[in-house]
């Protein structure tokens, strides 16, 4: 098959934090692929590493983190070698060029995110001439042109407002124009729907559909629910304790889901209309301590389907299909018996 | 406090965290050494020193530091250390006792003016305010010339204008109390206003309080001595630090036994820096909300 | 939710809940919320209550004047004692303390809702002495702790622990048992999970299922998420900016969504099931302040089936089906 036009690489990314005198192993060897111009989705709990992985990518670790492992490769259109963010240090001017500019953020919280203190118009102004040389007049008319397309209404009245003149969810339209003022390659959205109401969410994640296709944007998509991920998503990564343990597209996650934790967690959900006098699946225990050492799959003791073999080996990523790879046991030795 | 035996080993897990906190904090430690000094000093002064502080001997005066009298002593021939360890405990007792007394009004009406809000709260937080305007200073020059100076009027004053700040962190602790779910259940539940002002409430803003009271012992003890300085705090027959400097006032001592004002500055200085390094670590070890 | 009854438990009648702002001095004064506006509704013994709407839709307020957290300005709430119906906020001050152990509540933030200077014992102790649980006897009411920790499936042994030590989880399991403890008619929870990782949220949803069909319990299930609202209640109320806009048996609600807002609120659950491309009903702008509500219907504002009639006169909660009322001018007849 043809090779798939890659826009970002993570290739066994190894992220560390020093809490104390221990070592917290937050992201623990992830590999995936951004394909551009597709929605990639990081679906996994509270302390899976999701939110880690992606902060690694633009070196905007906590002080007492770092990458211990693996490559970033970024891959910008027309150059063909690609640039290493992972190799690149925490403030230099090479990671600072890229942020906002080539890759930008929106987080979880809008409330939190917009300084309060200077009007939203300018705030989406620093972002665009810090990282472009055209005149205020210029930038404007380039804000106003995204306001509308962001279907805020009335932008020339917004545009002069402070941030508590926004509700939530016009908030976080706010922060979208911020990181697509620039006109960036690729748009990481860390949770950017968790605080809102349903109905706000399904604008949000309308506009940023729209966004991704006007402007051929890649984006990678963190979220806990699993319901946004079917939603939204062209590609799926299922994370459990700092590693992917089920990646492929949302189509063949979905409907063919083949590791156990993510088959519990699309089952204990309610979905509407399903059968209400059946109990929900659940996981049993609890999400393991952080600095827990595992000697084999960190899902082991909470997995219906743990053997033996579970406990003392760690597995290897399988591929199931085309993009579809599973980290689990029970299909390496299916492969074994096959051959 | 009414706990079981059994829970014992889990109760000492809530302060043995901040334990570890505040052991962790070289600065904190620092200051509790100086405080621990002191205090010790202060107390067992009748070991350290074979006179009495207030023993005028007009044969011994104005000696420098020698084997006898290691500080010297004072024109009226006074030991200086004697006086300064003595007058130690005085500043320190009423340091303590004048924080203790504002910090104890200052939980009550932060309490009530919190919980019950409205008009008692809005009375209070006014009469707060007018009391923050207040010149303080002003009230001591006054009753020293009416009344004459007495430990109990300054204390007492001290402690009628002084309850503000701790107040006013209480109250807008027990306001965001107030609101949370723990609180709301208790009062779901019934359970009297009493119980949930004093038994759920006021544990949950010990930290602060606790703080307030140690911060402010060195604050009083500062203020005697710059009121007493001025010849309007204390009576002069009272050794404290403050009187001791006043002693010391006069441009001569200034210049030529330059002991008689730097043992007590020195004495005042390092318990006012110990006491804001204890603090200092002392509110880092009971945030709860830092780790 | 097997042991459903046809008795009514709680009736709820034109329950208004007004908060006045402060008046500042030398200030106009703002106009009061009124975050409940005139609600009616029962709630059948045994059965799952829910409440749905989004955040300022005021279904926390009403759950808060039902266990008498805060004070309405007007209507009546008349809880079913012994099959004679009181009326809970015209009560004496002795038989208001008696009815207090009998409705119960739930809180969304499990990691606020315990006191974190106090083990689990004292927290459970406390109103368990003052109702006389136990009958005033020490040791038997620690043996009642410890079973009610068991009914939650935690140890008995955790009773000697602080709340920090136990994950988000645990905690809300505490609190479910600390309702029980006080052996309640009515527990009102009021997001019980949302605070909650979604693989801990099955355990203590089905847990509370299996509790109420244990113990007979009745539940007010108040929560954001409709999917989640369905899957627990029996029937479903659900609110907008203080009023109630539609409310039936929950298949029914599913089934044959009749308010324009509930069919909205439907559309944008994300479902996590691969469905393609395929089109949702986007409700366009925020909902609007409280303290200054549309005139007319409180939806018109965002409603794609607006009329004329929805700007000037407010629609009434009616019954347009079997149990299923609608308060939406698209079903008046005419």
């Amino acid at each position: 098959m043809a090779e798939k036009d890659y826009i970002l690489k993570v290739d066994d990314l190894k992220t560390e934090f020093k809490v104390g005198k221990r070592v917290v192993h937050a992201v623990n060897g992830v590999s995936f692929n951004v394909e551009r111009g597709k929605i990639l989705c990081i679906v996994g709990e509270s302390g899976c590493g999701k939110s880690q992985t992606v902060h690694s990518i633009l070196q905007l670790l906590a002080e007492n983190g770092y990458i211990a492992g693996g490559s970033v490769e970024y891959f910008k259109k027309g150059a063909n070698k690609p640039q290493v963010l992972s190799s690149y240090s925490r403030n230099s001017k090479k990671i600072r060029a890229i942020r906002g500019k080539e890759i930008a953020m929106i987080f979880q919280d809008p409330m939190s995110t917009l300084n309060p203190v200077y009007t939203v118009g300018r705030q989406i102004m620093e972002m665009l001439l810090k990282h472009e040389r055209i005149s205020k007049k210029e930038a404007k008319a380039r804000i106003m042109q995204l306001l509308n397309d962001l279907e805020i209404p009335t932008p020339e009245v917004r545009y002069d407002q402070y941030p508590h003149e926004f509700s939530g969810g016009m908030k976080q339209r706010i922060m979208v124009a911020i990181a697509m003022i620039c006109n960036p390659d690729i748009l990481i959205a860390d949770e950017p729907t968790t605080a809102l109401d349903v109905t706000i969410q399904a604008q949000i994640l309308d506009l940023i559909r729209k966004m991704q296709q006007e402007h051929g944007t890649s984006v990678i998509f963190i979220t806990h629910n699993m319901g946004v991920v079917a939603e939204i998503a062209d590609d799926v990564a299922v994370m459990y304790m700092g590693r992917i343990v089920e990646q492929g597209t949302v189509k063949q996650v979905f409907t063919n889901p083949q590791h156990p934790y993510t088959k519990a967690l699309m089952r204990s959900v309610p979905v509407m209309g399903m059968d209400k006098a059946r109990a929900l699946d659940t996981i049993e225990g609890t999400t393991p301590d952080a600095s827990t050492v595992f000697h084999g799959c960190e899902f082991a003791d909470r997995c219906t389907y743990a053997t033996e073999a579970c406990f003392n080996r760690f597995p290897i990523d399988t591929i199931i299909e085309d993009g579809h790879r599973v980290r689990c046991l029970l299909f390496e030795e299916g492969e074994q018996n096959a051959e | 406090m009414k706990k079981t035996k059994q829970n014992k080993p889990v109760k000492s897990s809530l302060t043995k965290r901040s334990i570890q906190k505040f052991m962790k904090n070289r600065l904190a430690i620092v200051g509790l050494i100086g405080l621990f000094l002191l205090l010790t000093a202060c107390i067992c002064a009748p070991l350290l020193t074979s006179y009495d502080p207030g023993f005028i001997d007009l044969t011994q005066k104005s000696l420098p530091m020698s084997a006898e009298h290691p500080l010297g002593t004072d024109r009226l021939g006074r030991d200086l250390l004697a006086r300064v360890l003595y007058g130690g405990r005085w500043s320190l007792l009423i340091g303590i006792a004048a924080s203790l007394g504002t910090n104890l009004l200052a939980a009550i009406l932060g309490c009530v003016s919190g919980y019950y809000g409205g008009k008692v709260d809005r009375t209070l937080v006014t009469v707060q305010e007018f009391m923050s305007l207040f010149p303080t200073t002003l009230i001591f020059i006054l009753l020293a010339g009416i009344t004459g100076r007495s430990i109990n009027i300054v204390l007492a004053i001290w402690i009628l204008t002084g309850w503000g700040g701790t107040m006013r962190i209480v109250r807008s602790r027990i306001l965001s109390l107030k609101q949370e779910p723990f609180v709301e259940s208790c009062r779901a539940n019934g359970i009297s206003s009493f119980s949930i002002m004093f038994h759920h409430m006021v544990p949950n803003t010990m930290g602060p309080i606790i703080l307030n009271v140690t911060m402010n012992v060195g604050g009083y003890v500062l203020s005697e001595a710059g009121l007493t300085y001025l010849g309007i705090g204390l009576p002069a027959d009272i050794p404290t630090w403050g009187n001791i400097l006043n002693g010391a006032k006069r441009m001569d001592i200034l210049l030529n036994e330059p002991l008689l004002w730097m043992v007590p500055g020195a004495a005042i200085l390092l318990l006012t820096l110990s006491i804001n390094f204890f603090g200092d670590g002392l509110r880092d070890a009971l945030d709860s909300t830092t780790k | 939710m097997q042991n459903k009854t046809e008795e009514n438990l709680l009736v709820v009648e034109n329950l208004t809940m007004e908060f006045a702002s402060p008046r500042r001095f030398l200030e106009k004064q703002k106009p009061s919320v009124r975050a409940v506006n005139d609600i009616s509704f029962t709630v059948k013994e045994g059965e799952t209550f829910g409440l749905v709407g989004e955040s300022g839709c005021g279904k926390t307020t009403l759950g808060k004047c039902i266990i008498r957290l805060l004070k309405p300005a007007n209507g009546k709430i008349f809880f079913n004692a012994d099959g004679e119906m009181k009326d809970l906020l015209t009560l004496d001050h002795e038989d208001s303390f008696k009815f207090r152990k009998k409705l119960q509540i739930v809180f969304q933030d499990p990691y606020a809702a315990l006191n974190p200077q106090h083990t689990i014992m004292e927290a459970f102790d406390e109103p368990m002495r003052i109702h006389g649980i136990g009958g005033g006897d020490k040791e038997k009411r620690k043996e009642l702790i410890a079973m009610s920790l068991e009914r939650v499936n935690l140890q008995p042994d955790y009773m000697y622990r602080y709340p920090h030590e136990f994950s988000g989880g645990q905690r809300q399991r505490i609190c479910v048992a600390k309702a029980l403890v006080l052996e309640p008619k009515l527990i009102v929870c009021d997001e019980p999970v949302s605070a909650l990782d979604v693989s801990i949220q099955a355990q203590l949803l089905n847990l509370m299922r299996k509790l109420q069909k244990e113990l007979g319990l009745t539940f007010i299930f108040i929560a954001h998420d409709l999917s989640v609202v369905h899957y627990m209640s029996d029937r479903i109320g659900v609110m907008y900016l203080g009023n109630m806009v539609e409310l039936a048996e929950a298949d029914a609600l599913y089934s044959h969504t009749m308010h324009p807002y509930t069919e909205a609120l439907l559309s944008a659950i994300p479902v996590p099931v691969y469905q393609g491309k395929h089109d949702r009903i986007i409700l366009e702008g925020d909902v609007p302040s409280p303290m200054y509500p549309p005139s007319g219907c409180p939806f018109h504002p965002r409603c794609s089936r607006c009329m004329a009639v929805c700007k000037q006169s407010k629609p009434r909660l009616e019954e347009k089906a079997n149990g299923h009322f609608v308060a939406c001018h698209l079903f008046d007849e005419e």
